[in-house]
């Protein structure tokens, strides 16, 4: 059986602008992943341990209350207290260019701005996928 | 490795990583079930199957409630469909079984169905015997009654909660879908709606035509699972089940049973999975334009399969 | 408007006229941004069902197809009104006061998600969120300040907050009886749209049943003691950033706003005592003309059942007013002083369309809010649209063009196909607990994502005339971050100095209301008039009512 890319598409905090989340979901599901939704206002604690259990390669958060700057890293930082590891953590939304760079230090690996084409989000866990086998 | 230690630990990381490497059908998975083997057999399972949108998670969800309020640690696997055409699945049943999100005792796993090849039900069935032997109390499993999945993940539970709805279709359509056959207990959820009644009567008079040589005849009860209306009618009736199964060694007879289908099950998992690999997916392509062209039957071409090319 | 020779010769012209025509359907497909087939031209075949007395009518008269109000803009001009709201409430004070000094008429009010869901700044749900996307607001304290230095019987207030849509409304009430204004001199609205909430917008915190009851409170109060206040704006506004067509939202909007007179008239309320306070509130996309079509078929519809199946009588029960905002969904992070451009001609279509009030985005609103700059380029745009273009001059100038009728008189027949299905599910409510407007939604936007993916349309900047290095050079708002820390702290000395026995006994009071079946709304003002907290007033009521959760609906 061939190994299935397992993606957490995940909605911290509470806004309930889930447009783009399940966009994003159904695009990653034509493109042959297996997605996991939290469905709304989820606590970063709820996200984690959906993470852990469902044990994923890639968890992708979306917020657009302009929340990120503290939902982002507390679920980064409360994967890491979990011992997740090698989990690529992408996010999306209304976020301003000038924090992706304190997001990306914090464990965000990417970020995604509106606009962006689902196929780059595609192409983006693929890639990262390819390479994480490789090592 | 030290999976085997930390999952005997109960490090929830090791289970959830045992669950991908078996789903995955890797052999670190196979050694780690084996490992755990003699720990299985302690869980109370439940299997929980019933048309899309019944409210199968829900109710799950209920169940997670009311069995942890009891102090029992509860496991699940939700199981949905995978896309035959792009591969891809999306599994949002965990969306209605949040409510005890920050408990360490409930475990949530959803996995798809995957592939055309089978192996769903013996992935399933895996599954369910590594969160038995991590010390689930209570293993429930939820599945779509829309194939044939549903009929092999009966064989791995002790008892079978069939979930419709009032708009179902009559009792008919649920004897013609052969749900009849494999359901412990009826549930008729959303019965605040239009047609509740009528369903549990229809139901209720179908069983009672039955000529089955058994003494348990399933209950049919009302839920509304959204409110909670019901629940403890269910838990009642679950626990009667299990009444019922502990006397005169039936619970003997439902474990050799399942055992035997499991071993039947990884047969026809194994037989499968070798017979394709030996290049026979390309020669199976090529049969396929020989029947086309009115060469060969279909029959034939599957004989010409099991010869060596 | 054409007798049926008329109609056969034209017929048989067009058909020749056609024949000489090179093909041109490879250039296609030719489809409104909702994916609607285009006509490629119209002409009175295309017209030939529509009854001018009948289908058209005169402004201000049933069935008001072509504007709600007989004089229009002459009489009076659209309402430039401006949504903001950050930060804290002495932030956004500021921001009204900059606003109403360039001109603007109206204010309009943005809250920020705790507030909009119903925590306290001090809660953990709330951690990060205070103040980002709207102004916090916890109890009368914040409201005060919000409107510190603007008289409450001189403009007219609207307010985008549902689930806790009473609760605010009390706040606004109580700060008028602060000020000396008295409750019948406030005018206002409160969005107060809790079915779109469940379809779109997501923003829910009660199961409908509640919700519906607190709806019909809010209808029998305001009708007794808030006369001048809109009860409720039914909001296509959400339902269209969500994804869906320009049909679907027409569709679904009236569908609520009929579901909420049915919910007016069950509880035993008079249709003509409320519904002259209903508005709607309309997402103003690109496609020009389908957007026009769609106001006025909206005001046809609602007219049509008001009177024919709900049987009211005023005239202010039968026209629609509406609110237009300019479609954030089309805005693009890419290129974004492009959006300006967008928002001119969206709310073009507005104006056009007969809108009684406006907002026009600012171009930075996919990046953060917006700045003032842009806010103020936003304001110009209606400035010009009104100053200079002349397009108000004439009412309804576009009627009788044979696309935008047979457009109109389209969206009326699929607007009312939809109808049909969301009774034969069981009505509105029915439907959406079994996930039909989700599920139509989420579809719509799936397939408009995949449509610019595959450039079968395209987005200037996005996936045509892209610019690869493009050098972002736009000043963005930024939100304080010791908003959060100085509301906190405020809330804590509040929970200090205000008599807390008072505080008490007012909730208790609101529970045993909300467990019975009194009008909740006097319990609401007095939660509010002794500085019980928004956070404090939900829990009762989550404690009564229990909580909505996310169903899953793909």
């Amino acid at each position: 059986m061939d190994r299935k890319i397992r993606v957490l598409v995940a909605k911290p905090g509470l806004d309930g602008h889930d447009r783009g989340a399940k966009v994003v979901a159904s695009a990653l599901r034509d493109a042959g992943m297996e997605v996991i939704y939290t469905g709304l206002h989820q606590t970063p604690e709820g996200i984690v341990e959906a993470a852990v259990q469902e044990d994923v390669d890639v968890v992708g958060l979306s917020v657009l209350s302009g929340a990120h700057m503290t939902l982002f890293p507390r679920i980064v930082e409360l994967l890491r207290e979990a011992g997740v590891e090698g989990m690529l953590i992408i996010g999306g939304g209304i976020i301003p260019a000038d924090d992706h760079e304190f997001l990306r230090e914090k464990g965000v690996e990417k970020v995604f701005t509106p606009g962006a084409p689902t196929s780059e989000i595609v192409d983006y866990i693929r890639s990262w996928f390819e390479k994480r086998k490789t090592v | 490795m030290d999976l085997i230690k930390r999952f005997r630990k109960g490090d929830r990381l090791a289970l959830a990583r045992a669950i991908t490497l078996v789903e995955n059908g890797m052999q670190e998975g196979r050694d780690l079930l084996d490992a755990v083997h003699p720990q299985t057999g302690k869980a109370r399972r439940i299997g929980i199957t019933g048309p899309p949108g019944a409210g199968k998670s829900t109710l799950v969800d209920g169940l997670i409630q009311s069995y942890r309020k009891a102090g029992q640690s509860v496991g699940v696997v939700a199981v949905d469909p995978t896309s035959p055409f792009t591969g891809g699945a999306l599994l949002g049943d965990r969306i209605r079984m949040q409510s005890r999100w920050a408990d360490r005792r409930v475990f949530v796993r959803s996995m798809a169905t995957r592939g055309s090849w089978g192996g769903l039900a013996a992935a399933a069935a895996d599954v369910i015997e590594l969160l038995d032997a991590f010390g689930k109390d209570v293993v429930i499993a939820e599945t779509v009654g829309v194939g044939q999945s549903e009929f092999d993940v009966v064989d791995a539970v002790h008892t079978t909660i069939v979930v419709i709805v009032p708009e179902s279709g009559d009792s008919i359509q649920v004897m013609k879908a052969g749900l009849m056959e494999i359901a412990d207990i009826f549930v008729v959820n959303k019965a605040d709606r239009e047609g509740a009644g009528d369903m549990e009567t229809g139901l209720g008079a179908m069983l009672d035509m039955r000529d089955r040589e058994e003494d348990w005849r399933p209950p049919v009860l009302q839920t509304v699972a959204t409110s909670g209306e019901g629940m403890p009618t269910l838990i009642d009736a679950l626990a009667q089940h299990r009444e019922y199964l502990a006397k005169e060694s039936r619970i003997e007879e439902w474990e050799r049973k399942a055992v035997r289908a499991r071993i039947v099950s990884l047969v026809h998992e194994e037989l499968r999975a070798g017979f394709w690999k030996q290049g026979r997916q390309a020669r199976l392509e090529q049969l396929v334009g020989e029947v086309l062209a009115r060469e060969r039957t279909p029959g034939d071409a599957a004989q010409a399969l099991f010869s060596p090319a | 408007m054409f007798d049926s020779e008329e109609i056969k010769r034209i017929s048989g012209q067009k058909k020749r006229w056609q024949k000489d025509l090179p093909d041109c359907s490879a250039a296609g497909p030719f489809e409104t941004v909702s994916g609607a087939p285009v006509e490629f031209l119209c002409t009175p075949e295309d017209v030939r069902e529509l009854d001018y007395t009948r289908d058209l009518g005169f402004p201000g008269m049933y069935p008001y197809t072509r504007g709600a109000y007989g004089t229009m803009y002459r009489g009076r001009q659209w309402t430039m009104r401006q949504f903001s709201g950050f930060g804290s409430a002495a932030d956004t004070n500021r921001r009204f006061h900059f606003l109403l000094e360039k001109g603007q008429t109206g204010l309009s009010t943005a809250f920020d998600m705790p507030t909009i869901m119903g925590f306290d700044s001090d809660h953990a749900r709330s951690l990060g969120e205070v103040g980002k996307c709207g102004v916090a607001i916890d109890s009368l304290e914040d409201m005060e300040t919000l409107f510190r230095g603007i008289p409450l019987d001189r403009v007219s207030t609207s307010m985008t907050i549902n689930a806790p849509a009473a609760i605010l409304l009390a706040l606004y009430i109580a700060v008028g009886e602060k000020q000396g204004v008295p409750s019948a001199r406030l005018q206002g609205t409160i969005q107060n749209d809790i079915l779109k909430e469940y379809m779109a917008q997501k923003s829910w915190i009660f199961p409908p049943g509640p919700s519906m009851r607190i709806i019909t409170d809010i209808l029998a109060f305001c009708t007794e003691h808030v006369p001048k206040w809109n009860t409720i704006s039914i909001s296509g506004y959400h339902i269209r950033e969500a994804g869906s067509t320009a049909l679907q939202e027409l569709a679904f909007t009236l569908a609520d706003g009929f579901a909420y007179v049915e919910a007016g008239i069950a509880a035993g309320l008079d249709v003509d005592d409320f519904a002259p306070r209903l508005s709607h509130f309309f997402n103003a996309h690109l496609d020009f003309f389908e957007e026009i079509a769609k106001y006025r078929a909206a005001r046809r519809i609602w007219a049509r059942h008001m009177k024919e199946k709900y049987g009211a009588k005023k005239p202010e029960s039968l026209r629609l007013r509406f609110h237009t905002q300019t479609a954030g969904c089309s805005l693009t992070a890419q290129q974004p002083e492009n959006n300006i451009v967008r928002t001119a001609f969206e709310a073009l279509s507005a104006v056009l369309g007969g809108t009684q009030s406006l907002h026009t985005n600012s171009m930075d609103e996919t990046l953060a809010l917006p700045s003032e700059k842009a806010v103020t380029i936003a304001l110009r745009t209606q400035q010009i649209i009104a100053s200079e273009t002349g397009v108000a001059n004439t009412v309804d100038p576009l009627a009788g063009s044979y696309l935008l009728e047979s457009l109109t008189s389209r969206l009326e027949q699929g607007a009312e196909e939809y109808f049909r299905k969301i009774e034969s599910l069981g009505g509105v409510i029915a439907a959406l607990e079994k996930g039909f407007f989700q599920t139509e939604i989420s579809r719509a936007a799936y397939r408009y994502q995949l449509a610019i993916e595959k450039k079968a349309r395209i987005v200037v900047g996005v996936n045509e005339y892209v610019q690869p290095d493009e050098n972002l050079d736009i000043d963005l708002l930024e939100i304080d971050r010791c908003v959060e820390e100085d509301q906190v702290k405020r809330l804590k000395v509040l929970r200090e100095r205000r008599d807390n026995g008072a505080v008490g006994q007012s909730l208790e009071a609101l529970r045993s209301a909300a467990g019975g079946s009194d009008n909740m709304m006097p319990r609401f003002l007095d939660c509010a008039r002794c500085y019980a907290t928004e956070g404090e007033i939900i829990d009762v009521l989550r404690e009564e009512f229990g909580e909505y959760k996310d169903p899953k609906f793909f």
